[in-house]
């Protein structure tokens, strides 16, 4: 078992532990703002527990995926709006 | 009973229909009372489509429609930003050859109308709506249409109404309709010169024997997918769904909205009273659905409900007097174009309490027109 | 067909699941989380942080129970029967009797600035800690209320964050009463004392606002009638827990002032519907577990073994009586926003434009508060403080899903 695993965010690799949540990987390239609200505002996380939906990015094409949710998996494509 | 109000135009019902009368009552210098059981636009207005559509089912439904549309348009600049009118226009789909013969149809009524209408091969309807499944024949684009979010619109106008004096009664339930007055639940009554029952799929149960049913809908919201569609598409074949009478039915129906979200429908049950939203139901309106876009079957959704339409016999709104309630008018009835006609039902009730020329003709709404068939 | 399905693999549902398969039942726990643990033992699975989850993943771990992770319960579909979408597609999960652990979410309270990036819950910034966020070297205040302020702190230091105080908005009278006189006297009683050594624990203290252009960049606190500012890179603030009851209510089951209503054997008012656990009401670890092994007792029909545990129920109940009577909040609170700040996250809708309606149903319908896809879990909390508003009724789907699930759960 892998101790490690590698992500794109954005056209970046990030390298995580793995069972590290996509959320995480986004957080460490030092991008802030997953996505826009409905009038614009960056936003992030904020509950870590797949209820706000906040930390919505598309992941693999498809979009609105709870990153907080989503274990990072090797190649991984994320996509933020921010 | 004591009157709490005395007031020229006592209107049942804060939904669309009602609201857009009262805001053209105070516009005709009249007193105006709104009495609501619930809130501003809670019934079919909050659960529908807002579509504003042209529709040629008959020629009084044209009339209608169209009249109706050209007072949306009047008054667009207006609508507050919640209110979220967007001229986006309808294509509607013709899945094989008789639909597209539908097709052309329609587009030489319109036309012969005066209204816009553009003929689409496949490939144009692929390049206008390129989530469109493949294998469609083509479409009719109606660019005049639009599409808004009722509930806003009916607060608009109700808002309108109070700014000149109409007075609002929400949460406060109607008894009964008395020879001068309403009488409400709470033992107080309002007189008035003219009693408006706009309320609706509950408009029969305050005046007895009225032919209207309700007619049960569901839908089902996604979340924001921006660039997904362009227009309200509806498939020719809905005009089959609507003229059902008795069979549950379900035709594809969807409305992007300014938010980004898609508003998918559209199903029709006669005979339903209860609420809940029916999984079979849903199952078949979403299949349809995906029939028409497969890229929907990834979206996700966010809230399903339903709603009950208000549907007569003829599929034809009642606006005008009673004819036996020397002081009752009806605006009711309007199935699944009460957004749309909600302005010119406004219209068309006014220029009949004031006794004016009203500007389309109003035989084919008349309540007395179901009363003569039922005696005929 | 599960003899139990359980609904959560936190403390009370990995309780409840135990017991049954102990009295030899066929138990399926269902957790939307990728491993059992809940929000308290997340990703502990492999690396228990403490003797009790060590010894509770033991016990799971030798009995015969079905675990299935990343699955999101969305619908019923028919009596006993449930619908869950995973990734793949979605899950049919038949029971006889069925066990919802489905604990609680942060309460968050509207501010300035609180949608602001790197603004987030209490435990939501722990659990992104504990999912891989390097927090090493970063300033962190912590405020809202409860004790999941404490163990966040703790937990965040032990990890290398900059903890630049506590800002706990219970008087220091009604923590006193709690028996939490200093810093000292209440980490003891959640064992966190060297922990938590020289952080300023401040009571009667609360965020008034956060700043920032694209994200946070430092927060404003009010205490004792001043005010003063901070900087800092991550604000967790929570304000106590709320229950998840959204699938209860799916299922008809009487809830009350927010909690699911439960008998003595955990048995909802819908038969062979049991809950255990926070989404009962507020309680802590203890209570949680107990709770779970009750219901767990109870569904396999071992009423004497489950009478056994009522006395450290009653005693733990007393416990989290105290607990929500201390961190109860004040109503200043409710001045916090100001007519611009954001209610309603999802649907960007203004305190201002909320405080026009006389009901929920009118707020919802003319501002579209709650009508987004957290389906009211954030500003049902925050509503319900500020306006008294109840949330109404649920509707399937209970989470947002993919336009195909729904179109399976007719089948």
């Amino acid at each position: 078992m892998p101790e490690t695993v590698t992500v794109v965010v954005n056209g970046i690799s990030v390298t995580m532990p793995a069972g590290s949540m996509v959320s995480a990987a986004i957080l460490k390239t030092g991008i802030t703002a997953f996505r826009r609200s409905a009038t614009g505002e960056p936003r992030g996380p904020l509950c870590g527990m797949g209820r706000c939906f906040e930390c919505r990015v598309t992941i693999d094409g498809e979009a609105h995926c709870r990153s907080c949710q989503t274990v990072c998996r090797d190649g991984m494509d994320v996509r933020t709006d921010g | 009973m004591t009157a709490i109000k005395v007031c020229d135009v006592v209107i049942i019902g804060a939904g669309i229909v009602g609201a857009a009368c009262a805001a053209e009552c105070v516009r005709e210098g009249l007193s105006v009372a709104i009495v609501e059981a619930g809130i501003v636009g809670g019934g079919a207005t909050a659960a529908g489509m807002g579509h504003l559509v042209v529709m040629d089912d008959s020629e009084a439904q044209f009339a209608l429609t169209r009249y109706s549309q050209q007072l949306w348009d009047e008054v667009s600049a207006e609508l507050p930003r919640e209110v979220e009118h967007d001229a986006c226009g309808t294509i509607w789909i013709a899945a094989d050859d008789e639909e597209m013969a539908e097709a052309e149809r329609k587009a030489r009524f319109y036309s012969e109308r005066g209204v816009a209408v553009e003929i689409l091969d496949a490939h144009a309807l692929r390049e206008a709506e390129p989530n469109l499944r493949e294998g469609l024949v083509g479409g009719l684009r109606v660019p005049g249409d639009s599409v808004i979010y009722p509930p806003c619109a009916a607060q608009f106008f109700v808002d309108q109404a109070r700014t000149q004096g109409a007075e609002l009664f929400l949460g406060t339930a109607v008894e009964a309709i008395d020879a001068d007055s309403v009488r409400l639940r709470n033992g107080t009554s309002i007189s008035a010169g003219v009693i408006v029952n706009s309320a609706g799929s509950w408009s029969p149960s305050l005046t007895p024997g009225l032919e209207v049913r309700k007619r049960k809908g569901h839908l089902v919201i996604t979340d924001r997918y921006p660039r997904f569609l362009r227009h309200q598409l509806v498939e020719l074949g809905y005009l089959k769904s609507a003229h059902s009478l008795t069979a549950d039915s379900v035709a594809f129906n969807i409305q992007p909205r300014k938010t980004g979200q898609l508003l998918i429908g559209s199903s029709r049950q006669f005979e339903v009273d209860d609420a809940h939203v029916d999984p079979s139901i849903l199952r078949r309106m979403l299949e349809r659905a995906v029939e028409y876009l497969p890229g929907l079957r990834k979206l996700s959704s966010l809230r399903t409900w339903t709603g009950f339409r208000a549907a007569t016999p003829d599929k034809l709104p009642l606006i005008g007097p009673h004819g036996e309630h020397p002081r009752l008018y009806l605006a009711t009835g309007h199935e699944g174009l009460g957004i749309t006609t909600s302005l010119g039902t406004a219209k068309l009730l006014l220029a009949q309490i004031m006794n004016r020329e009203p500007v389309i003709p109003i035989a084919p709404y008349l309540p007395a027109r179901v009363q003569e068939s039922l005696h005929a | 067909m599960a003899d139990a399905l359980v609904i959560g693999a936190g403390p009370a549902g990995l309780a409840a699941a135990y017991r049954a398969a102990q009295a030899g039942l066929r138990v399926t726990v269902v957790d939307d989380n990728p491993a059992a643990g809940g929000q308290i033992w997340r990703g502990e699975l492999q690396k228990p942080s403490s003797r009790e989850a060590q010894g509770w993943f033991e016990k799971i771990r030798s009995v015969d129970i079905k675990l299935i992770n990343g699955a999101r319960v969305f619908q019923q579909t028919a009596p006993g029967t449930l619908l869950a979408e995973t990734p793949e597609g979605v899950c049919e999960l038949s029971y006889r009797n069925l066990v919802l652990a489905t604990g609680a979410c942060e309460r968050f309270l509207p501010f300035p600035g609180w949608t602001l990036p790197n603004v987030m819950g209490a435990g939501g910034l722990q659990a992104l800690v504990k999912t891989g966020l390097p927090i090493e070297g970063k300033r962190v205040v912590v405020a809202g209320s409860g004790p999941l302020l404490l163990a966040v702190a703790a937990y965040l230091r032990g990890r290398g964050a900059e903890v630049l105080l506590i800002a706990e908005q219970a008087s220091q009278l009604r923590l006193a009463k709690f028996g939490f006189g200093l810093v000292g006297k209440m980490s003891q009683a959640f064992s966190l004392k060297r922990q938590l050594r020289g952080v300023r624990y401040l009571s009667g203290c609360w965020v008034t606002a956060a700043h920032g252009t694209d994200k946070l960049e430092g927060v404003t606190l009010f205490r004792s009638g001043k005010r003063w500012q901070v900087s800092c890179d991550y604000l967790a603030c929570g304000f106590h827990l709320v229950p998840n009851v959204e699938l209860a209510e799916l299922l008809s089951c009487v809830v009350e002032n927010g909690c699911v209503q439960v008998d003595q054997y955990q048995q909802t008012s819908v038969e062979n519907v049991y809950s255990a656990g926070e989404a009962t009401g507020i309680g802590g670890l203890e209570l949680s577990l107990v709770e779970g092994e009750i219901a767990g007792l109870a569904a396999a029909g071992k009423h004497d073994d489950a009478r056994s545990l009522f006395p450290v129920r009653e005693q733990q109940r007393k416990f989290a009586k105290l607990l929500n009577n201390t961190f109860a909040l004040r109503d200043e609170l409710r001045q916090l926003p100001e007519p611009e700040t954001i209610v309603c996250r999802c649907e960007d809708v203004t305190f201002g434009r909320l405080r026009e309606h006389s009901s929920w149903r009118a707020a919802k319908l003319q501002t579209r508060c709650g009508m987004g896809p957290c389906q009211g879990r954030v500003c049902g909390g925050a509503v319900e403080f500020l306006f008294g508003w109840r949330a109404e009724s649920v509707r399937p789907p209970i989470l947002p899903v993919r336009v195909e699930s729904l179109i399976r759960s007719a089948e």
